[in-house]
C-alpha cells in the first residue's frame, strides 16, 4: 500500500463560514449585545435626527406650500425722526393697481380700543387682544377661512358685529355661536357673527376682534387709512411686487413704508433646521465611532479568550485566512446587528416624534440604506485588526495546558 | 511497512540567552499501523516533539516527512492542508465548543476539508459508533462527563481516518476509570488500522502502548521497537 502523495490545501466552505462565525456569537451573548449598543445609538441617532428633520421639514415644506410665500404685508413705516407714519388712505387702492397683484386686504388696529367678555371688566386688563378694522377681502386675501358663522362684508359691515380670530375667541372663552354671543369693544356691546381658523402667516390677526371700516369710523371716528396691507401676489411676480410695494402704497415717500414677507419665517426655520441636523449627524457619527472601537475592543478580548479556540481549528487544518475570515465576519455581524437595530430605534423615534408633532412620516430612504452599509462597514474595519491577531495565533495555541 | 511518520535529526531551538533547546538531534520513524507512545518527564521535550510531528511547528533543523511530505519547505496554507487532510491530533483539555453538540463537535474535524455539512454529519454519526457514543450524538458537549469529553475528541481526531492520529496526554485530565476506558478505546482504533501516537508523561499509559519512545532533555534515550 503506498501512501497517497498528493497535497491538498485546506478548504472552508463558503456556505460553512456563516455558521463558524456566529458560533463565537452565541456564546458571549451579554457582551455583545452592549457591544452593538454603541452602533446601534450612533446608527439611530443619525437615523433619528434626518428622519425628525425631514418629517419637520416636509411638514414646514406643506405649510408653505399651503400658506404661500406670495404673501406679503405693507405697514406703517417710520420717518428719518424715527416717528411712526401711516399708511396713505388710498394706499389699497394703487397697490391693487400695481401689476402681479393678486389681491388686497386693508387692516387698520384701532390703536386705545379694547375687545372684552363683558362690560365688568377693567379696561387695562387688554387680555394682548386689540381691535382691528378690516373688509371682505382679508379671510380670502389670507387664504384664511371661518371655523364658525362667516365673515365680514359689505352688507353688515356697518353693522355693530365682530369677527373673532382664533387666539382671540379662545380668550375671550367664545367657542362658538350659541346663544349670539356678544363682546364689549370700545364701550358698544358688539354681536359675535364669526370665529377665524387659526392663520399661520398673520398672527396678529389671530389675536384680533374684526369689525367693519364703517362701524370704525362710526363708533370710534376712524379715519379710513390702513395701518397694515396684506398682498397676495402672483408667485412667479412675488420679488418684482415686493420692490414695488412701498412706492405704490406711498408714492411720495416710498421710504417710510415697511414691507415683509411672513414666510420669510417659515424658510429662516427650514434652514435652522438643516444646520442643526448638521450637528447632530456629527453627534451620531462620533457615537459610531465610538461603537466601532468598542467593537474592535471586544473583538480584540475575544481573541485573547479564545486563542485555544484559535490554535485547534488551526490544528484542525484551518488556514490563516479562515480564521482571519471568521473573525471579520463575527465583527461585521455585530456592525450589521447594531445597525439594524440602530435603524429600527432610529424609525420608531422618527414615528414617535413625528405622531407627537402631528407630521406626516418622512424617513429618507437613503438615511436607512447608508445607516446599514455604514454600520456594516464599521463592522468590518474595527474587525481587521483582531482578524489579524487572531490570524496569527499559533496552532501550537491548542497544545498549552494552562 | 510504509513510514507516515519520518523524524530525521530535528532540532528545535528556542531564541533566547541562552538559546532553549528542546529537541535535540531527534530521529524516528513511525510506520503505518503502528501505536507508538512517547513517554518523559515534564520538560524531556516531548511536547515539543509532537507540536513539530504534528506539523503544527516547525524544526529549526533536520527533516520531518509527514505522509511522505517534507514540511520545511511547505507554505503555511499547505501545511494547514496536510493538518486537515491527513492528520488528527486529541488534546489533553479536549478543546470541545461547548456551544455545539456532540455530533457537530465530532464533525468540526472535517470542516477544514470542505466537506458539505450533510456528509460531515454522517460520518461525525459513524465516528461516534466507534467510540461508542451514538447515544450522546444531540448532547451539548459540556453536558458529557470528562471521560466521554474525551472519547468525542477521539472521534473528532478520528472522523476523517487520517493517516496519523496523535494524542496528548490523552488521560491527563481524567480520573482513572475514564483514562483507561480511553487508553482501549485508542487500543481498539489502532487494532481497527489507525496509526497512533501517544504523548504522556504517565508511566501507566507508557505502559499500555506496544513501542516506547523515552525522551530526557529532548532527546531520545530509549526507543523499544521500530527503526531508529
Amino acid at each position: 500500500m503506498t501512501l497517497s502523495t498528493e497535497l491538498r490545501p485546506p478548504r472552508l466552505r463558503a456556505a460553512d463560514l456563516l455558521p463558524v462565525a456566529t458560533g463565537g456569537l452565541r456564546t458571549r451573548r451579554a457582551r455583545l449585545l452592549l457591544s452593538i449598543l454603541g452602533i446601534a445609538i450612533g446608527i439611530s441617532a443619525i437615523v433619528a435626527v434626518l428622519g425628525i428633520t425631514r418629517s419637520s421639514q416636509a411638514d414646514l415644506l406643506a405649510r408653505l406650500d399651503r400658506l404661500g410665500t406670495n404673501l406679503m404685508t405693507v405697514f406703517n413705516g417710520s420717518n428719518l425722526s424715527g416717528r411712526e407714519v401711516p399708511l396713505p388712505a388710498t394706499a389699497a387702492l394703487t397697490i391693487r393697481h400695481t401689476e402681479g397683484v393678486e389681491a388686497v386686504a386693508p387692516t387698520a388696529e384701532l390703536d386705545g380700543i379694547g375687545v372684552y367678555r363683558s362690560d365688568l371688566i377693567p379696561p387695562q386688563i387688554t387680555g394682548g387682544l386689540s381691535v382691528r378694522a378690516a373688509d371682505s377681502s382679508l379671510v380670502p386675501t389670507l387664504r384664511g377661512a371661518t371655523l364658525v358663522g362667516k365673515h365680514l362684508d359689505e352688507m353688515i359691515g356697518g353693522y355693530p358685529v365682530t369677527v373673532l380670530g382664533h387666539a382671540a375667541a379662545k380668550t375671550l372663552g367664545i367657542a362658538d355661536l350659541s346663544g349670539t354671543p356678544r363682546v364689549w369693544i370700545g364701550g358698544r356691546w358688539y354681536t359675535v357673527i364669526g370665529i377665524l381658523r387659526p392663520l399661520e402667516l398673520a398672527a396678529e390677526i389671530d389675536r384680533s376682534a374684526l369689525i367693519g371700516f364703517p362701524s370704525a369710523a362710526r363708533d370710534f371716528g376712524h379715519n379710513g387709512r390702513p395701518s397694515r396691507i396684506y398682498v397676495r401676489s402672483r408667485t412667479e411676480r412675488t420679488q418684482a411686487v415686493s420692490e414695488l410695494l412701498a412706492r405704490a402704497a406711498n408714492p411720495r415717500s416710498p421710504h417710510e413704508v415697511a414691507v415683509s414677507r411672513p414666510s420669510d419665517a417659515l424658510t429662516a426655520r427650514l434652514e435652522v433646521a438643516d444646520s442643526a441636523t448638521a450637528l447632530f449627524v456629527g453627534l451620531g457619527a462620533v457615537a459610531l465611532l465610538v461603537g466601532g472601537v468598542g467593537i474592535a475592543n471586544v473583538m480584540i478580548v475575544s481573541v485573547l479568550e479564545r486563542r485555544a479556540e484559535i490554535g485547534l481549528r488551526r490544528a484542525l487544518g484551518a488556514a490563516r485566512r479562515h480564521v482571519a475570515a471568521q473573525f471579520i465576519l463575527e465583527s461585521l455581524l455585530l456592525g450589521f446587528a447594531g445597525g439594524v437595530v440602530g435603524v429600527l430605534a432610529g424609525a420608531v423615534i422618527t414615528c414617535v416624534v413625528a405622531a407627537g408633532r402631528g407630521w406626516q412620516v418622512l424617513i429618507p430612504p437613503e438615511a436607512l440604506g447608508g445607516g446599514l452599509v455604514t454600520a456594516v462597514a464599521i463592522g468590518t474595519l474595527s474587525g481587521i485588526y483582531p482578524a489579524m491577531r487572531a490570524a496569527s495565533v499559533p496552532p501550537t495555541e491548542a497544545l498549552r495546558t494552562s | 511497512m510504509t513510514a507516515v511518520l519520518d523524524v530525521r535529526e530535528a532540532w528545535k531551538v528556542y531564541p533566547g540567552t541562552p538559546p532553549v533547546e528542546s529537541v535535540r538531534g531527534v530521529s524516528f520513524t513511525v510506520e503505518r499501523g503502528e501505536l507508538t507512545t512517547v513517554v518523559g518527564a515534564s520538560g524531556s521535550g516531548k511536547t515539543t516533539l509532537l507540536n513539530l510531528a504534528a506539523g503544527l511547528d516547525r524544526p529549526t533543523s533536520g527533516t520531518i516527512r509527514i505522509a511522505g511530505h517534507p514540511i520545511e519547505n511547505l507554505s503555511d496554507r499547505m501545511l494547514s492542508g496536510l493538518r486537515a487532510h491527513r492528520l488528527g491530533v486529541v488534546f489533553q483539555r479536549f478543546h470541545l465548543l461547548t456551544h455545539l453538540s456532540v455530533t457537530d463537535n465530532v464533525a468540526m474535524g472535517l470542516l477544514y476539508r470542505g466537506v458539505p455539512a450533510g456528509l460531515r454529519r454522517a460520518a461525525a454519526s459513524e465516528a461516534l459508533e466507534r467510540v461508542g457514543l451514538s447515544h450522546r450524538a444531540g448532547h451539548r458537549a459540556d453536558r458529557l462527563s470528562g471521560g466521554e469529553q474525551q472519547r468525542v475528541a477521539i472521534a473528532r481526531a478520528v472522523v476523517g481516518r487520517p493517516e496519523l492520529v496523535f494524542a496528548d496526554e490523552p488521560t491527563g485530565n481524567l480520573d482513572s476509570v475514564s483514562g483507561a476506558g480511553v487508553l482501549e478505546l485508542l487500543g481498539e482504533l489502532n487494532r481497527d488500522g489507525t496509526t497512533i501516537v501517544v504523548i504522556t508523561h504517565d508511566a501507566k499509559v507508557a505502559a499500555a502502548g506496544r513501542r516506547l519512545i523515552e525522551m530526557r532533555d529532548g532527546r531520545i534515550v530509549r526507543d523499544s521497537g521500530g527503526t531508529p
